[in-house]
Formats: structure tokens, sequence, C-alpha cells
């Protein structure tokens, strides 16, 4: 058997995978990051929350309501991204002509709320969610055998990605929502209904965090604590890929992902940290990220 | 000015007495390594308007230090501190550095970052205990002949410390340097054209401010007797922000009373509802930004300089 760093080759194939579909959870939640950002001017440190709710929804819908993985993988993100539409309308609509600092303390404390209702609600420890009968088992590629459920989260999570590119950068929609990142005032002028657009760029940017907890359910276990930690690698993802640029989010959780899940072949102990190491690296060497503007 | 002389007189009398009055000497220390923690953070957010969302990594790591020599190594008091507070300074300088290239809200996520990375060194490390963290520090003895174990004569040796502090502050931001770090808070880019170098002003804040954060991790370390992995986590760094936008940012006694508040409230609170705490601080964080955002002392202060300017 071939071995790399004495780690056998279908183990490191293992870690990879898990490593894009990490990567692939963190351009989901970078991308949304990134646009609200655009937009709103608004850091939302809740976005590790909304990713959380997204995995809780889908989980209480198998529980309580009968609800399959399918139904989940709609319902969970429409009805998570109507939650950030209303926070958006109640609260953070307030706050745009002011320091952006306080988005994002204001998303912290909603962050700890929805995290504090979930544990007074289902407890600490985790829960897990069954992989649907119909993305069970696995492929044996003949060096490695792929888990067809990983297969699949990175594969949705790519097409939403390429979706949601393609929207933002090919359409009118996506246009009018560039040119509203420029200048709102002159957009709005233009007869374009901006307040509407933020709201449900806001929307759109939430569920697409809750269609990532919907995808990770089945992979981690779905606690109430599963987006805290996240959110602090997405802020750090998004700071070495500059948050100026859809692609840069997009690539940058890729490659970091893949990063990680290769450190934990090679020295696991660093497998926590080694994001923020790069993105320390990436700050000395070019204060504004990879793909940033500014 | 006047007014002030005496609310500090009646303040210091009232933190003497403390103590014979029936209060808990255990709790008024924590509340006091708090409200140093939260003045610490304020020279940041207060005064130079920069946003530290890993603050707990300095308070943390410098308790972990100070506890780590004394338990391990039998270091004294003193020295045991000194070093937790080289260490959270040095730890200053080297995340300030980094962190400091980026203002506003990419200043407030580089820092979280890095202090996430401080929160997995002390997980994985040795000598912090990992999980359990460390327990059964003693306090020691001070100039060798002052014994710290009996809690009285520690609440005085804190209150002390504490008060030095503030004063340290106080003057910090009274004096030529401190004028600086106003004038970046008020606008950065001209500071820059008068010919300031801000980054280096802002990195010596940031120093200062990382280190009185790790001498009151330190001394909380000595009070408690224990350290655990939430003194460098997330949470408390969240609450020192909460602390100090709750009691009026930029204000000199706004974090004393906004430490005041929280502690006692999470004292409180934990033993009625549990887990639920962090819901009522998350809440509290929403209505502080959404509708107080000047806190209690800085409301109370601009309706006395209002009523002054009508006069």
């Amino acid at each position: 058997m071939t071995a790399v760093f004495g780690v056998p080759l279908p183990a490191i194939f293992g870690q990879l995978m898990l490593g894009l579909v990490n990567g692939s959870f963190y351009a989901l939640l970078s991308l949304g990051l990134a646009v609200i950002f655009g937009l709103l001017g608004v850091v939302n440190f809740a976005h590790g929350a909304f990713y959380m709710l997204g995995a809780f929804a889908a989980y209480v819908g198998l529980q309580y309501l009968g609800l399959n993985y399918w139904c989940a993988l709609i319902l969970a993100p429409l009805a998570v991204g109507l939650l950030g539409v209303v926070i958006e309308r109640l609260f953070l609509r307030h706050l745009y002509q002011i320091d952006p600092l306080y988005g994002l303390l204001l998303t912290f404390g909603i962050a700890l709320i929805a995290e504090g209702i979930m544990r007074g609600l289902f407890g600490a420890s985790g829960k897990s969610y069954p992989v649907p009968e119909l993305l069970r088992g696995g492929f044996n590629l003949g060096f490695m055998v792929l888990p067809i459920y990983r297969a699949w989260a990175v594969f949705a999570s790519l097409i939403v990605c390429g979706l949601t590119w393609f929207l933002i950068e090919r359409t009118r929609l996506g246009a009018m929502l560039r040119a509203a990142t420029e200048n709102a005032r002159l957009v709005q002028a233009f007869g374009i209904n901006v307040p509407l657009l933020v709201t449900s760029t806001y929307g759109a940017g939430v569920a697409l965090a809750a269609l990532a907890g919907v995808l990770a359910a089945p992979v981690v276990q779905v606690s109430p604590l599963m987006g805290s930690s996240l959110v602090i690698v997405v802020f750090a993802v998004v700071v070495i890929g500059g948050m100026g640029s859809i692609m840069g989010a997009i690539v940058s959780g890729l490659v970091l992902g893949l990063i990680e899940g290769l450190t934990k072949v090679i020295y696991p102990e660093a497998s926590n940290i080694v994001v923020f190491v790069i993105m320390a690296l990436v700050l000395i060497w070019r204060p504004t990220g990879l793909f940033g503007k500014e | 000015m006047r007014a002030y002389i005496g609310l500090y007189v009646a303040l210091t009398i009232a933190a003497v007495a403390a103590p014979f009055l029936g209060l808990y000497p255990v709790f008024l220390m924590k509340l006091l390594c708090f409200a140093m923690f939260a003045c610490a953070f304020n020279l940041l957010l207060g005064y130079t308007k920069m946003l530290s969302f890993g603050h707990a990594a300095y308070f943390g790591s410098s308790a972990y230090v100070t506890g780590w020599l004394m338990t391990a190594h039998g270091w004294g008091t003193i020295a045991g501190i000194l070093a937790g507070v080289a260490v959270a300074m040095l730890l200053g300088l080297v995340i300030g550095a980094i962190a400091v290239r980026r203002q506003g809200i990419y200043f407030a996520m580089i820092t979280l970052a890095l202090s996430q990375l401080v929160f997995f060194i002390c997980l994985q490390a040795d000598f912090t205990g990992g999980e359990n963290g460390l327990q059964g520090i003693p306090r020691g003895r001070i100039f060798g002949m002052i014994d710290l174990s009996r809690d009285r004569t520690m609440y005085y040796f804190v209150l002390a410390v504490f008060v030095a502090v503030y004063a340290l502050i106080r003057r910090l931001v009274h004096s030529p340097f401190g004028q600086v770090l106003k004038a970046i808070r008020a606008n950065e880019p001209r500071a820059i054209s008068l010919g300031y170098k801000v980054d280096r002003y802002k990195l010596v804040a940031f120093v200062l401010s990382a280190s009185l954060a790790g001498l009151a991790g330190s001394l909380k370390a000595l009070v408690l007797g224990f350290v655990t992995l939430s003194d460098v986590s997330q949470g408390t760094s969240g609450e020192v922000i909460l602390m100090t936008l709750l009691g009026g940012s930029g204000t000199f006694l706004g974090p004393v009373v906004g430490a005041n508040i929280v502690v006692t409230l999470q004292e409180y609170l934990s033993d009625l509802v549990g887990a639920w705490v962090s819901v009522i601080i998350g809440a509290i964080f929403v209505v502080c930004v959404m509708t107080f955002r000047r806190g209690f002392v800085g409301e109370i202060q601009w309706r006395f300089a209002r009523r002054a300017g009508e006069q």
C-alpha cells in the first residue's frame, strides 16, 4: 500500500474529501457574507447562527414534522431566510447610517440569542441527522471509497455557488445589485427600489447560510454551537480572499478547506489553526487580501 | 470637575468599606477584575475607536501563564503576575502589528480570528490543562510578608492595583499621546495628513490595552484560584465589549459601571435561568446597539452637557 508521510493513501484522500466538503461550506458561507457586506456594509456575525438554524430546521422537520431531507433542502433556507428578512426590517435597517461596527455588534447579539434559545430548547449535545436513503453508501474509485453524500454536498454547494455567481455577475438583477453596491442613492434615483433590494439580499445571504447548514447536517453533529466557531473561520476566509470579489470568496473557501484537510493528514494538531495562520501570513504580505481591491 | 472629585472620593470610600458591608469579597474582587479588563478594552474602543473582538486572548493567556508559573514552578505572586502581563504584552504586540494594518470592520475580524488561534493553542497545549483548565492556583504573598490567602487582604491588594490602573488610563487619555489617539478616533486620514504615524500610535495603544487586560486576567486567576478555557474564549471577548458599550465607551467610569452590571447579572441569572443567560446577554446587546449607544455614563454626561449648553 502506498503511503505519504507514513499515512496510507486512501486516508489522505478521505481527509482531502472531507476538507473539500468543509471548503464548500466555507464557500457558501463566505459568499453570503461577502454579498451582504457589499450591499449593506454589515459584517453579519449571525451568519454562523443562521447556518446552525438551517441544520436545526432540517432536524426538527425530520423529527417532529416528518419532512424529509429533500423538503428540508428547500424549506429550511426559506424559513431561515424569512427570519433574516424580519431581522433586517426590524433592526439592521436602522443602523446603516452609523458606524458599521454597530452592525457587527448587533448581529453578534442576535447570534447569542439564537444559540442560547436552541441550547435552552435542545441542550448542548450534538444530534445526528441520518443521511437520506438515496445518497447512502459509496463509490469504489479504486484508490478510495467515495461516500456518495459527501460528493453530493460538494456538488450541490458548487452548483449553488455557480448559480449565485451567475445571478450576480450576468443578470439584470445582479447588475442592479452591483450598481447599488457602488452607489445606492444614484440607483434609487433611477427608480429602483433599493430598500427592497437590500432586504432581499440579506434574506438571500442568510438563506445560503441555512442551505449550508442543511447540507452539513448529515456530515457533522447538529448542535447549537456548530456555527459559532465556524463563523470565525469564515471571517478569516473572507479576510484572506478580500470581501470585494464573489469568485474570490468561493475559491478561497474551497482552497482553505482543502488545506485544512491536508493539515489533518500531515500535522493534525495544527488543523484547527492553519486557516488563521494563513490569514496572518496573507495580511503581512498583502494587507488587502488576495483578491481585495481597496 | 469638583463634582468628579466628590464622586471619586465617595466611590473610594465605598470601595474601601465594601467588605465590611456584608458583601462577599470574592465577588467584589471579580467585579474589580472585570472592571479593570473593561477599562483596558475601553482604551481601544472608547478613545481610538478600534473594536478588538478578541481581547479575551490577552486576559486569558496572562491568567494561564500566571497560574501555571505559580502552581507548577512555585513562582512568587508579583513575578507570576509580571510574567503573565509580559506574555499578554508580547501577544498584543504580535497580533496588534498584524491587525493595525487594516481598519474598522476588518480590524475587528482579524483580532477575532487571531484570538481564536490563541484559544486553540490554549486548548491543545500541555501547560493549560486543556479542557480541565488550571486549578488550585495559590495566591502566595507579596513583599515577602503580606499573605494574600485571606480574602480581605487580597481584596485590598486588587483594589490598589485597580486604582493604579484606572489612574494610569486617565493619565494616558489626558496626555499628548491620548490626544493623538482621540484625533485618530475623530478623523484618521486627517491625523495621517498631519504627519502622525497613526499605525504606530494605534499599535502602542493596542499593546497597552492588551497588557492591562492581561493584568486583569492574572489577578482574576489568583482571586478565583482557577483558569478555564472560557477565559480565553470568544464569549469573554464579547462580554467585555458589552460591558464597555453598556456603561458607555469613551467615558472613564462607563466600563466600570458596565462591568458591574454584567457580572452581577450573570452571577444572579445563571442560578435562575441556567443556559438562557446567553439569551439575556444577547438581548441586552441588541437593545444597547439599537437604542442606547451612549451607555449609562455616556447618557448621563450627554444630558449634563446639553443642560449646560442650554443655560
